[in-house]
């Protein structure tokens, strides 16, 4: 199963796909789980599940302070195909966004396996270029897996043409040049990066980095195949009074997330 | 555990495109948005290493600036204790600003202008490097920012307020362990969101390719003076050469000149902390296991699920849970070897070389110190040991007075009335 199908299946519908990252294990595994599966009722169509790292060099605070939280919390790789098995049986489809180190060090092959068992589509990898992902490329291939690597407002054509090139699933556009976490505007950066990435690939592109709100997704599903919404998401679990209310807080937020993409275009 | 794929495997394609690798390790583990910036970087930097002009500002800047060639001295005194073998040290603390990090950090600076950039950025631990790059960037006219963990801030403030007075802008990291590495990922951070003006000055060798071959050529210099010099003074090379190895860039630029003298044995120190069997220290090739972190696959301190360990060394230069690439392949080739130091041995070298020879040497330094001592008594009186002291001890006088009970505990910041305070009344 690729998230390709379910983009195909937006793409009828005339809207971009929503994406929605939280990271595993945050406030605990189950309160986690039970939070993907609320954005799945509220709309979301693919769920990006982080593993919580030691040195989230991409991520900005929120991210962070949710991923150290999770680590203090007892989290275990192990979790994470837990919740793949539960997005998908709550009727989305999982991506594991993970750095590379814990992949490398749980064996890339077997991690690839247990995706596949658990039910997932594949993984977005932050720190990992096409360059360097020879082991993992064979390894997905092998399992049926998506390869989701990132393109940035700083790749060259070549670059451009050279990653997605390695791609499946979709091309994961950053919209700004930074670290992970909600912005106020969107950036003109973004509209470029994916009609000069469309000019390297035909797979689906998805913007992520620093979407709020529901008027930043139609924004931006104007003109993406996938909105992505990370840190916005997070935070509503980490500024919650209480573990039920952080589930509220994403499960509206997901909902006003989703009427964003569907009154896009 | 080596996951680098084999000749065999499908990816071997992909893998015979990859550069920056010393054997299986190194390569280029960083977000896509910086491969343009590392791209740029090489270009300019293997082009300017060839460009006469290039070279000879750097080593005009190193005759003028840093004051090199360093010098060596021989310490007949401290030898004593070291199997009576004869100790030669390389003086890179003897450079402006009192460690061997201006040789990479000039070099650096130039190929920030080289690419049109004005600001540089830098992490730091024991402060050596994060001084370094702000005195470059004054001497250059760059904006500077340097990041630096919380702990280390306190452990080293004389030189945050060196920093401070070159005109750069010191950052506390407050994230995880507040040390060395988490300086590291908030200077990638910046590093990210501002590449197009900004070039990291990374301070050691390791990171994505092509900073561990970079920073080991800008520091290469050591070693072409050191081997030149143990020639003119002895008649012979050395038996070893020994550094401390934190990330490793004084331990790489002593060590290069001499791979080809297969004769030479090349030992690099780690911090030990209390001890590898205490879970506190920074042997990475003690316990670590090949990883990726900060940009390079190298030995890494990590648990069973890849998450990086907290290091610990009562040196913060030494205090990081990674090491070099070429360490690491350095290590798994045979053709050097490193050894765990404590922090205790550390110290008593410190003392030591102090009292006999009358040089205080960074707590770094001081672990390949203690590593000569021990190596002399292990090789006997016959054998010639080099050691690079990396960098002069000033920036410690606070952790080794503190260590040796030299300030009053009543009286913050005041010495102990008794002159004879631990360690300091023996005559040696």
């Amino acid at each position: 199963m690729s998230v390709a199908d379910v983009l195909d299946r937006c793409r009828a519908e005339n809207r971009a796909a929503l994406v929605g990252y939280l990271p595993v294990g945050f406030p605990t595994v189950e309160g986690s789980i039970e939070a993907m599966r609320t954005m799945v009722q509220a709309g979301v169509d693919i769920v990006e599940i982080g593993v919580p790292y030691s040195d989230p060099v991409m991520d900005g605070p929120v991210i962070q302070d949710a991923a150290v939280r999770a680590l203090e919390g007892g989290v275990h790789l192990s979790d994470v195909f837990t919740a793949v098995k539960a997005v998908q049986e709550a009727g989305a489809e999982a991506l594991v966004m993970t750095y590379w180190n814990p992949v490398l060090r749980y064996g890339v092959e077997r991690f690839a396996a247990d995706v596949e068992a658990a039910g997932g589509a594949g993984l977005i990898t932050p720190d990992l270029i096409p360059d360097e992902a020879g082991e993992w490329i064979a390894a997905a291939d092998a399992h049926d897996l998506d390869k989701v690597f990132l393109v940035a407002p700083s790749s060259t054509p070549e670059r451009l043409a050279k990653v997605t090139a390695q791609c499946r699933g979709f091309v994961y556009a950053t919209a700004v040049m930074g670290v992970t976490g909600a912005r106020t505007s969107v950036d003109a950066a973004a509209e470029q990066l994916v009609a000069r990435t469309r000019e390297a690939t035909d797979l689906p592109v998805c913007v992520g980095l620093g979407v709020s709100s529901g008027d930043q997704a139609a924004e931006i599903g104007r003109f993406a195949d996938g909105v992505i919404v990370g840190s916005a998401l997070v935070r509503c679990l980490t500024e919650a009074s209480s573990p039920e209310a952080g589930i509220e807080a994403v499960g509206a937020l997901a909902r006003e997330l989703a009427d964003g993409v569907r009154r896009g275009r | 555990m080596t996951t680098t794929p084999t000749a065999n495997s499908p990816a071997a394609a992909l893998e015979q495109a990859l550069q920056g690798r010393f054997g299986a390790f190194g390569g280029r583990y960083v977000p896509e948005a910086l491969v343009p910036a590392l791209e740029q970087l090489e270009e300019v930097w293997r082009k300017a290493v060839v460009d006469p002009e290039f070279v000879g500002e750097l080593e005009r800047l190193h005759r003028t600036y840093t004051g090199r060639p360093s010098i060596i001295t021989e310490v007949p005194r401290f030898a004593e204790h070291c199997g009576g073998a004869r100790v030669i040290l390389k003086r890179e603390d003897l450079n402006h600003t009192g460690s061997h990090k201006i040789n990479n950090v000039l070099g650096q600076a130039l190929l920030t202008k080289r690419m049109g950039k004005s600001r540089v950025i830098a992490e730091t631990g024991a402060g050596q490097h994060g001084v370094a790059t702000a005195t470059a960037a004054a001497l250059m006219g760059l904006e500077c920012v340097v990041y630096m963990g919380r702990k280390d801030t306190e452990r080293q403030a004389l030189n945050v307020a060196r920093m401070r007075l070159l005109g750069a802008t010191v950052v506390p990291v407050d994230t995880g362990s507040k040390t060395l590495k988490d300086a590291v990922n908030e200077a990638f951070r910046d590093w990210v969101a501002n590449v197009s003006t900004t070039h990291y000055v990374l301070g050691t060798v390791t990171g994505p390719h092509p900073f561990p071959e970079l920073v080991r050529d800008f520091h290469r210099v050591i070693g072409v003076e050191a081997r030149q010099q143990v020639l003119d003074l002895v008649g012979r090379l050395p038996d070893v050469v020994c550094a401390c190895v934190g990330g490793g860039s004084n331990a790489m630029g002593i060590f290069h000149r001499f791979l080809d003298d297969r004769q030479v044995r090349l030992v690099g120190l780690e911090a030990g902390g209390s001890g590898v069997d205490s879970g506190k220290h920074a042997s990475r090739f003690s316990t670590g296991v090949p990883g990726v972190l900060h940009g390079a696959f190298t030995y890494v301190m990590q648990d069973t699920d890849g998450q990086t360990v907290e290091s610990h060394s009562v040196s913060a230069g030494l205090d990081y849970p990674s090491v070099g690439p070429e360490h690491a392949f350095l290590l798994e080739s045979g053709r050097a070897e490193y050894r765990p130091v404590t922090d205790h041995e550390a110290m008593e070298a410190f003392a030591l070389l102090s009292r006999t020879e009358g040089i205080l040497p960074a707590i770094e330094s001081a672990h390949a110190l203690a590593g000569a001592m021990k190596l002399g008594r292990e090789l006997g009186p016959e054998a010639v040991i080099l050691v690079n002291l990396s960098g002069r001890g000033d920036k410690d006088v606070q952790t080794a007075a503190e260590w040796f009970g030299m300030l009053d505990t009543d009286r913050p910041g005041r010495v102990a009335d008794d002159p004879g305070a631990k360690g300091t009344g023996e005559k040696l």
